[in-house]
């Protein structure tokens, strides 16, 4: 196979990685009914908590995942508390969220600022092709994540509670254990993301690495239609352009601020294009509204 | 826990409810700072002594609460009309393209050039806000194609200072070079206090609250704000309430951004340094203020104890500067989380008297 072919396949693997385990535990959410906002905040604390537990003496690398994935669903849980039992605004606490996470991150992550990490996590060699083990887990997740919402009844239940909250009350469902599972779980899933950064993408720690990959998970969502499988093609894409972006850096004569500018500028035409198709995919009917009994 | 409906939450209930939230917000930052290993008591005292201990603090919190206050109030319009703009730092940049890009190439005699940059700054900012409206019609959520515009916007100010209009007097930096001596703004000797802009914003908080309060546009919407439904039902476009708002909120920030290069820099620089995070913050304001423009004269101020407090963290305290997102999202997440209890009364347990049938 052409040599320039497979080494852009697997960058765009590597940056697709990240923005999938993020919106794969976005879809999860937001297929219950709840939009997380903090995927950047969620995924920043992932990426300290996973560099954390991998630089301390005899750190593992097992625990640094769990560590990153306890901390993005510790954050999640605020979100849980702040929206499925306070019943606030879910788009202003997911904003609020991906503040503080970032935030926090950048506080109580300084001490780790440019320390190199030693036991990074081994690449797989997979017949020639270099991947990360995140990499395969992910796209893994996606298979298992599609079959979990389509063809089991657990899934089930999580889309009748996004899709109509008051007839899954009706039918003996607790709404609000169900949603804030699943928010927990969306939050796992981008602090594994972060993970991924910290010990295997950088195997490094530094302010703002997250780079506004969680807001782009965010909108791979929407552009893919809730759908896991789509997720993966959604994450390629964009993982493509970052290559692009990486190779075309300096030896073009476009300026580089057009590079760094076009993946949010892609975004945007995605979204356009999603919104004038109108038909939005498996968009769950009762995304974003808190559930209260009695309530119309 | 259960919740019951209030007919009417007064505004004492709402005060003190919005009060008890900040402190438990406080009291959650000085967790982390536990965590991040500073006393909170130091954190605090270092912050409160030096913003308002000195008149060099009260100068450095009056600086910050100007793009505050205009940022804000704009957007406490913007909330009450469910019109979620997050990109008022991307306005704010356009805003300080347009004015610097007036101040810098458009040969306007003495006192004319200021006010030109003034309008110039309040019709970029606009602009970048009327993407995200038209974009919201096409059903993008404003809050994702707004926080784009902003990385968007930074990339549009690093491409011009360190291309096209980098300055020929200036070497090895990258920013503009100086306006000319008319697009420099007053300032309160001694210090970065560009009262015009400051005054501008009183004017434009009170003007807000009265077109939202008095006019039949702030009527139209409220109703579109508050009951969507109804507002259809009577013939008020939804989209075209959501238009006007997020060009008054982009314009409301790009004056900020103009006052900024204006009154303090007299040239355009990165984005980093143009803007301290001006546009989350004012988030903040506007939701402490619960969507009245005029209250914004209280709550920007407040913010701008924690944005000048973060700078002294960093110098006092060697704290990173991200401390001032920590405060903003700990705030923001308990303001929204403390509003079902100014609508509802909260009993505690099932709330079902002792002996019924459980039948929810």
């Amino acid at each position: 196979m052409d040599n320039v072919f497979v080494e852009a396949l697997v960058r765009a693997l590597a940056v697709g990685t990240p923005l999938l385990l993020a919106s794969l535990g976005a879809i999860l959410n937001e297929r219950g009914g709840v939009v997380n906002l903090g995927v950047e905040g969620m995924m920043a604390v992932g990426a300290l908590a996973a560099f954390a537990v991998a630089v301390a003496p005899g750190g593992n690398l097992w625990l640094a995942v769990l560590a990153a994935a306890a901390a993005g669903a510790l954050l999640a849980a605020l979100h849980a508390l702040a929206t499925v039992t306070l019943r606030a605004n879910q788009f202003v606490s997911g904003l609020a969220l991906a503040l503080l996470g970032t935030g926090a991150a950048g506080l109580l992550g300084k001490r780790y600022e440019g320390a190199p990490l030693f036991n990074k996590v081994p690449d797989w060699n997979l017949g020639g092709f270099v991947i990360s083990p995140f990499t395969v887990f992910a796209l893994l997740l996606a298979g298992a994540l599609a079959f979990y919402l389509n063809s089991t009844r657990s899934g089930l239940t999580l889309r009748s509670v996004g899709e109509n909250p008051a007839a899954a009350d009706v039918l003996g469902v607790n709404v609000g254990r169900v949603r804030t599972l699943a928010v927990l779980a969306g939050g796992a899933l981008a602090g594994v993301a972060g993970a991924f950064l910290a010990l295997s993408y950088r195997a490094s720690w530094a302010d703002n690495m997250t780079a506004g990959l969680g807001w782009i998970a965010v909108a791979l969502v929407i552009f893919v239609g809730w759908r896991p499988l789509r997720a993966i093609l959604g994450a390629l894409f964009f993982g493509v352009l970052y290559y692009l972006q990486f190779r075309l850096q300096g030896n073009s004569p476009i300026p580089t601020e057009v590079f760094s500018a076009m993946p949010f500028v892609l975004v945007l035409v995605v979204l356009a294009l999603a919104g004038l198709r109108g038909q939005q995919g498996d968009a769950p009917a009762g995304l974003g509204r808190a559930y209260m009994r009695g309530e119309r | 826990m259960r919740f019951t409906a209030l007919s009417a939450p007064s505004a004492a209930r709402a005060a003190w409810v919005t009060l008890a939230a900040v402190v438990v917000a406080l009291l959650l930052c000085a967790l982390i700072f536990v965590f991040y290993g500073v006393s909170p008591g130091t954190v605090y005292g270092t912050m409160l002594r030096g913003t308002l201990g000195d008149s060099t603090g009260l100068a450095e919190v009056a600086r910050r609460t100007i793009p505050l206050l205009l940022i804000g109030s704009g957007l406490a319009l913007a909330f009450r009309a469910q019109f979620f703009n997050i990109g008022a730092e991307g306005q704010l940049l356009l805003g300080a393209v347009f004015a610097a890009g007036t101040g810098l190439f458009v040969p306007l005699p003495g006192p004319l050039l200021l006010p030109a940059m003034f309008i110039m700054g309040a019709v970029g900012g606009g602009l970048w806000a009327g993407i995200a409206a038209w974009l919201r019609r096409l059903n993008v959520n404003e809050i994702l194609s707004t926080l784009m515009l902003n990385y968007i916007a930074v990339a549009v100010v690093t491409y011009l200072i360190a291309g096209p209009w980098k300055g020929k007097e200036v070497r090895g930096y990258i920013y503009t070079d100086l306006f000319p001596e008319n697009g420099f703004l007053a300032v309160i000797p001694g210090t970065q206090v560009h009262w015009p802009t400051l005054v501008l914003g009183v004017a434009g908080a009170l003007a807000l609250q009265w077109v939202l309060s008095r006019s039949t546009f702030g009527y139209a919407l409220r109703v579109v704000g508050e009951n969507p439904g109804a507002a259809r039902y009577v013939g008020l476009s939804a989209g075209r309430v959501a238009t006007t708002v997020a060009l008054i909120t982009g314009g409301m920030a790009g004056l900020a951004g103009a006052g900024e290069v204006a009154g303090i820099h007299h040239r355009l620089l990165e984005a980093g340094q143009l803007s301290l995070g001006y546009g989350f913050t004012a988030v903040i304001v506007a939701w402490l203020a619960r969507g009245n423009p005029a209250l914004c004269l209280i709550t920007a101020p407040v913010m701008a104890i924690i944005l000048a407090g973060g700078d002294l963290l960093k110098i006092d305290l060697n704290m990173p500067f991200r401390v001032v997102d920590v405060f903003s999202g700990v705030i923001l997440l308990c303001l929204i989380s403390s509003e079902v209890f100014i609508r509802n009364r909260v009993t505690w347990g099932t709330g079902r008297p002792a002996g019924s049938k459980a039948n929810g």
